[in-house]
């Protein structure tokens, strides 16, 4: 691999090499290398683009990464990725794609992720966007993903775009069975002149799941962000939504909650908060001894950690 | 040595011009400790702003160890090893009590210094640590982190405004003890803007800040009892 792809594997996956445990790398519309473990298998789709993962029931502290890079102006990769969590596991998936375009044309990634997550079974997944490079071209990341989870299932998700990326349309889809819990945790940062919508769609349909949607982001210059989660109780359950962001320049925020119960027990709640960065705040680090724009950037920064 | 030449500092609205202070002068000796105190309205939290560089005086002139420092900015006050722990503390979002105790201290800070300070203002330093210094603590917990991160930093001159406001009792006197640890051992100056008679009492100097000026200013055994035989009148600093 070259420092390029070194780079932007660093970025999306924390990875300086290749890992140990179940692999997938993707590179520029193909799979170039994959590894199953001995208790996750990893299978090529027979009739679409993409793979089949499978944990065995009752595997613990394994993990999968599965990066994906597009290091070429003019690829549009679509793939399709079937996730089957086995019962009783507790796995680790660190996904992710980096885009580095250097030519006119644009680039783009749209990753249709289905976890079907099996009883007691426990999932933390990391998903981190990236883009780099010179060239005109726009850097595009369209995520889907789908989450079914079974009964007394736990799933946190971390979702974490930082910087590159000019455009991506999110669209997140659970559906809860009893006792099943979620956790997702979003962060999101934009600038120049990006576009970033994210919309969410939790179902609670099993007695006493529950979910719990932490999003987070900054909008600087002139980009725009749009959120749209919404929470529908149809069971006894709980969940609590929570949209914060920090505006700045002359970026746009809309942030559109929406809860929905269909059920006398069903108890959502939903908050958002649009703000600049408070003045208080930054004369507290400036008496610290921290420049105004140092003070910016440790707010900002603690804000999306 | 602080010295203040005439500070004056005026606020305009629509009904005209206000003074807020007027024609404030004092000196404070290195490693002195020096209580401002007198009635709400009357111009201290202002005054230690000034000091701090977080508001700008109107007319007057501020020396630091001789040095004109009534243009500069907060950071390069800070950097001069001027602190300043604010009245309402603001709080930051996915920030932990021992990052902030660490940005104080200009490097990361091991956790058994920043137990001592914690417990020094009277705060479980293992419940704390990792907490985030956001929404979720009390107006009392922010004030004592608060005051832990000028504990923090190795300063000159250190500024509290209010320490005492919303802390509880058994909290209090921990925190005299410290502040009078402090201005034993430290040798740092400090101002403390302060209502609390046993914050006053371990002072060095007293100064009443009544109407935007000076009342009065002088040793403590001077000061102190006069202060107190007129706390029956309290309108005659007025």
């Amino acid at each position: 691999m070259n420092n390029t792809e070194l780079n932007m594997l660093k970025e999306i996956a924390d990875l300086h090499e290749i890992p140990q445990g179940a692999f997938s790398l993707r590179k520029d519309g193909e799979s170039v290398e994959r590894r199953s473990s001995e208790n996750i298998i990893i299978e090529p789709k027979k009739d679409k683009p993409g793979i089949d993962i499978t944990v065995k029931p009752g595997t613990k502290n394994e993990s999968v990464h599965m990066p994906v890079i597009i290091t070429k102006t003019g690829v549009e990769d679509l793939v399709y990725n079937d996730f089957y969590i086995g019962e009783d596991a507790d796995v680790l998936i660190v996904a992710g794609c980096g885009i580095h375009n250097s030519g006119d044309k644009k680039s783009e990634h749209d990753g249709i992720h289905r976890f079907h997550i099996g009883k007691n079974a426990r999932l933390k997944y990391v998903e981190k966007h990236y883009g780099e490079g010179e060239g005109t071209g726009e850097r595009i990341l369209n995520p889907t993903t789908e989450v079914y989870m079974d009964e007394n299932s736990f799933c946190e998700m971390e979702t974490v775009q930082i910087r590159g990326v000019d455009s991506t349309k999110r669209d997140t889809v659970a559906k809860l069975q009893s006792g099943a819990r979620l956790v997702v945790l979003e962060k999101l940062m934009t600038h120049g002149k990006q576009i970033a919508h994210s919309n969410m769609i939790i179902e609670l349909n099993g007695e006493d799941a529950s979910s719990q949607i932490i999003s987070r982001s900054v909008a600087k210059d002139k980009s725009e962000q749009v959120f749209y989660p919404r929470a529908i109780g149809n069971a006894r359950c709980k969940a609590h939504v929570q949209c914060d962001s920090i505006i700045m320049d002359d970026a746009h925020i809309r942030s559109i909650p929406e809860i929905a119960a269909n059920h006398c027990e069903a108890n959502i709640i939903h908050e958002a908060a649009i703000g600049r960065i408070n003045n208080d705040q930054l004369l507290k680090l400036q008496t610290l001894g921290k420049s105004e724009e140092e003070a910016e950037e440790i707010i900002i920064n603690c804000f999306l950690k | 040595m602080l010295e203040l030449k005439n500070i004056s500092f005026n606020v305009s609205d629509d009904k005209g011009e206000k003074e807020i202070l007027t024609d404030v002068s004092f000196t404070l000796d290195d490693g002195k400790f020096l209580v401002i105190t007198g009635p709400n309205g009357g111009g201290k939290s202002t005054l230690a702003k000034i000091i701090m560089g977080i508001e700008k005086p109107t007319g007057g002139k501020i020396f630091w160890n001789g040095q004109d420092i009534t243009d500069l900015s907060i950071t390069e006050r800070a950097k001069l090893g001027i602190g300043y722990a604010f009245q309402h503390p603001p709080r930051f979002k996915g920030l932990s009590v021992r990052d902030l105790l660490s940005l104080a201290h200009g490097s990361n800070l091991p956790e058994d210094q920043c137990c001592t300070y914690l417990t020094s203002v009277g705060l479980c330093s293992k419940d704390y640590l990792n907490r985030e210094v956001d929404s979720s603590l009390s107006g009392g917990e922010i004030k004592r982190i608060e005051i832990a991160t000028l504990m923090a930093r190795d300063l000159q001159l250190a500024i509290y405004d209010e320490p005492e406001a919303g802390i509880d009792l058994w909290s209090f006197n921990m925190l005299v003890e410290s502040f009078k640890g402090i201005s034993k051992i430290r040798n740092e100056s400090m101002v403390i803007i302060s209502h609390q008679e046993r914050i006053m009492k371990i002072a060095d100097e007293i100064a009443i800040i009544a109407n935007g000026t000076v009342k009065k200013k002088g040793p403590c055994d001077e000061i102190f009892p006069e202060l107190m035989s007129q706390f029956d009148n309290a309108c005659s600093f007025r």
